[in-house]
């Protein structure tokens, strides 16, 4: 049966924008008039633990906001690693900032790829550290093209537009990071399928 | 890096803490334990913290703790209390826990004059689930459950906890009303109040005003600005009832 | 004055709690009385911000007793009243909701399950099952939907003021905390369009004229003096339950006339089962599934008929065995095996189903 779903799990530190980017990627998915799933997980805390949100795109109703494996995951963060590691199966692509230090014994054995993306160097060098988050965005839209440069774009301007507004450079900033990001997802040998 | 001064009272291990940047519970509690030290009971006080923020506090201390339901701590630590009066029973809480669900108890251990120290963290709103309206936010304030600011006509005025708590206790009790924006009163008045319970005189209550720049969405000079300027217009800081033999001993 | 909340139909993208807080406006809701706990939290946030667009109203109150009270009050006076918990929350709801049992109140109550007992997770769980099935002093006289994502939890909190309304029993919409914070899409709708009559509510007191003279006193108890009363009471209500649960129960089957295993689920958890059920199918295993969508009255035909001629049986639950013992209740004196998954606060997976349905129907 050919896989449509595809399953999704990102992490990291609170403020790193773990919510924000799988958010937009679900409100573009729906936008695109694909099935989205969208689901937050954290603890007590307002602040300090790690961020998780289960992302699930599909052509077909979806089933169980829950999953074992994920196709991709993704972590922001070395405390990110740790606890997503559980998510990645034999065929799950597990992507990682290469910047990150210590990492190497929580990274996912048994994963089909461990891919180490220089999302914040890129960052940093490029465009802003601040729009690290958007990098990653673009990865995973690169390596798992669940929706179209236009609709990010599109739910990018939807939740953030308002800040455009004050300062329209932002908007610029936001957009090539995130052109940036898809580039390296389709990077190397394309994405995940 | 070097670890910064902490009380004796406080676990070192387990931090930094889980408070959020600007919290005022870690200050708060940064008073409590020098009042602990300085009163050298750290071996006879157990310590309780409610549902809120302050549950984050289970752990902070090198002290015998219990963590309980929202608004239940008031008569779990009542409770120690009656059953072992030689320990220092201490309940943390915040104004939700304190004011709303758990103010029928505190009318309750007040008027029976119960032998613990309650205090109350106020920062005038639910801070853990997200920042709804407490009993004291502000007329105009904007919450998440008064998205339009805060209609003293329909909803009331910020609620004088420590002034009620005084209202109804019996003599012997001591009631005051710190802030986190002095902290070395508040360090006293916290002493004070274990004291009034080492010495068995009766109900001990201190509230504590503090912060929440997380949910005001304020910086550090906002944060500021509104404990000391829009707090205190409602929230009066000092000694509110002391006990009168007290008063004849005059001690720290 | 007011403008009609939902007009057209629209496919929209949202948290299950922002769509708990349009169904109550699309069933007419007229005041909600809350209090804070995670994760039903939004509702209270989208119902206090639409409340004055709409003319509707809103009240924060003490605590979970104050607002489960409250709304007891509110639908005396014959306004549709609602309210939502969650955990620690629905245990105190037990007190008001008993009253209601008892005074035959239609009050709607919106329950988001977390971990529990006590404070537990914030997160998700089916573990208030027995609360809010059974959880009062008494007999459980009250309807409850589970719900299985968010069309549901929209269709079914509109139902709920309808069925409340028109029974008289307390009638819950049971949820969790994946479907209060999960973002998924669903069409809201004016139910009236659809073809679905909002009930009017008539109010218990404060009905025209002066009592005594122009119209007998409305009074209204919930305590008895003897034991016979009681009785009678209870007896009276109780048939007048069961005389309707028919019409009020309401299930889900797929494939269970040649199954061998039938898997029972409710709410989210259903949703890994019928994903399970579709690889399971294709891997032409004889599996099928059942879901009971009401709690209270349980389908109670469906399920004894399943029970009496299916091999075996799954539940799944994230929970320790509060559906399994609704369950296993009704099966009792069956021949089927009743194979149990409990995953108390946890989210199952669709693999998860499927690896246990395999064991189970390995052996022999």
């Amino acid at each position: 049966m050919p896989e449509t779903t595809t399953k999704m799990v990102l992490a990291g530190e609170g403020g790193q924008g773990v919510q924000a980017i799988a958010e937009i990627l679900a409100e573009a998915a729906n936008e695109e008039g694909r099935q989205a799933l969208y689901i937050p997980n954290f603890g007590v805390e307002q602040r300090g633990g790690v961020s998780v949100a289960f992302l699930q795109i599909s052509d077909h109703a979806i089933g169980s906001p829950k999953f074992l494996k994920g196709d991709i995951v993704a972590a922001l963060s070395e405390r990110a690693v740790q606890r997503t590691a559980t998510y990645a199966g034999p065929e799950t692509v597990f992507i990682y900032d290469s910047a990150m230090e210590g990492v190497e014994d929580d990274l996912p054995e048994g994963a089909a790829r461990v891919i180490p993306v220089p999302a914040m160097e890129v960052a940093k060098e490029e465009f802003h550290p601040r729009v690290y988050n958007m990098v990653i965005m673009g990865a995973l839209v690169g390596a798992t093209a669940v929706v179209s440069l236009d609709q990010a774009k599109a739910a990018i301007e939807k939740r953030l537009g308002y800040k455009f507004e004050k300062n329209p450079q932002l908007r610029d900033l936001n957009f090539r990071a995130l052109e940036r990001g898809i580039e390296m997802g389709r990077w190397p040998k394309g994405g995940i399928n | 890096m070097p670890v910064p001064a902490m009380p004796k009272s406080w676990r070192v291990d387990n931090k930094p803490h889980k408070f959020c940047p600007g919290c005022g519970h870690g200050l708060v509690l940064k008073c409590l334990g020098k009042a602990i030290d300085e009163l050298e009971i750290q071996s006879r006080v157990v310590y309780g913290c409610d549902i809120g923020c302050s549950l984050l506090s289970w752990d902070l201390f090198n002290l015998d703790t219990v963590q309980t339901h929202h608004g239940r701590t008031t008569p779990v630590m009542a409770g120690m209390k009656r059953a072992r009066p030689e320990l220092i029973c201490i309940a943390y809480m915040g104004d939700g826990g304190g004011y709303s669900i758990g103010v029928q108890h505190l009318v309750g251990a007040a008027m029976r004059n119960e032998k613990i120290t309650v205090i109350v963290a106020n920062n005038t709103q639910y801070a853990m689930t997200g920042g709804q309206m407490a009993p004291t936010t502000l007329p105009g304030q904007k919450t998440e459950t008064s998205p339009y600011g805060r209609d003293a006509e329909t909803t009331g005025l910020p609620f004088q906890g420590a002034e009620m708590i005084a209202a109804i206790a019996p003599e012997g009790a001591y009631v005051a009303r710190g802030s986190v924006s002095h902290l070395a009163q508040l360090t006293r008045f916290l002493k004070k109040a274990l004291r009034n319970q080492i010495d068995g005189h009766g109900f001990s209550f201190v509230e504590a005003l503090s912060a929440c720049p997380t949910n005001w969405r304020t910086d550090a000079a906002g944060t500021w600005e509104f404990v000391e300027k829009d707090m205190a217009e409602h929230f009066k800081r000092g000694e509110i009832k002391i006990p009168e033999k007290r008063e004849a001993a005059a001690d720290a | 004055m007011t403008v009609a909340p939902v007009k057209e139909e629209k496919r929209v993208f949202m948290t299950g709690n922002e769509v708990v807080a349009w169904a109550a406006l699309a069933a007419g809701a007229d005041i909600m009385y809350g209090y804070p706990i995670t994760p039903q939290n939004e509702v209270m946030h989208y119902w206090s911000r639409l409340a004055p667009r709409y003319g509707k109203s809103f009240l924060q109150t003490e605590d979970e007793l104050s607002a489960g009270f409250a709304t007891t009050g509110g639908v005396m006076t014959g306004s549709k009243a609602f309210t939502a918990t969650a955990g620690s929350g629905s245990v105190l709801m037990q007190e008001p909701m008993a009253m209601a049992e008892m005074m035959r109140l239609p009050t709607v109550t919106i329950v988001q399950q977390r971990g529990g007992p006590s404070t537990a997770t914030v997160i998700y769980s089916q573990q208030e099952v027995t609360l809010t099935t059974m959880g009062g002093n008494g007999e459980g006289i009250r309807v409850v939907y589970s719900t299985a994502g968010h069309q549901d939890l929209y269709d079914y909190t509109i139902k709920a003021f309808n069925i409340a309304w028109k029974y008289r029993f307390p009638t819950f919409v049971l949820g969790d905390g994946y479907q209060a914070k999960m973002r998924e899409p669903l069409t809201i709708y004016d139910p009236e369009k659809r073809g679905v009559k909002l009930l009017q509510p008539d109010p218990f007191v404060g009905k025209e004229g002066e009592p005594g003279r122009d119209r007998p006193p409305a009074q209204y108890r919930n305590t008895y003096n003897l034991e016979e009363e009681l009785y009678e009471k209870i007896m009276s209500d109780m048939k007048e339950f069961e005389e309707n649960s028919a019409d009020i129960a309401e299930y889900e089957s797929s494939y269970t006339e040649d199954a061998e295993l039938v898997i029972i689920a409710h709410g989210i958890v259903f949703r890994a089962v019928r994903e399970a059920l579709d690889n399971l199918r294709q891997q032409g295993l004889p599996v099928g599934a059942f879901r009971p969508v009401t709690l209270r009255p349980l389908p109670v035909g469906q399920i004894k008929e399943l029970v009496a001629r299916v091999k075996k049986i799954l539940v799944v639950e994230s929970a320790y065995g509060q559906i399994a013992r609704l369950i296993k209740e009704k099966a009792c004196g069956a021949a089927c095996e009743i194979h149990t998954m409990f995953k108390p606060g946890i989210g199952i997976a669709a693999e998860e189903v499927e690896v246990r349905a395999k064991e189970i129907l390995a052996k022999q």
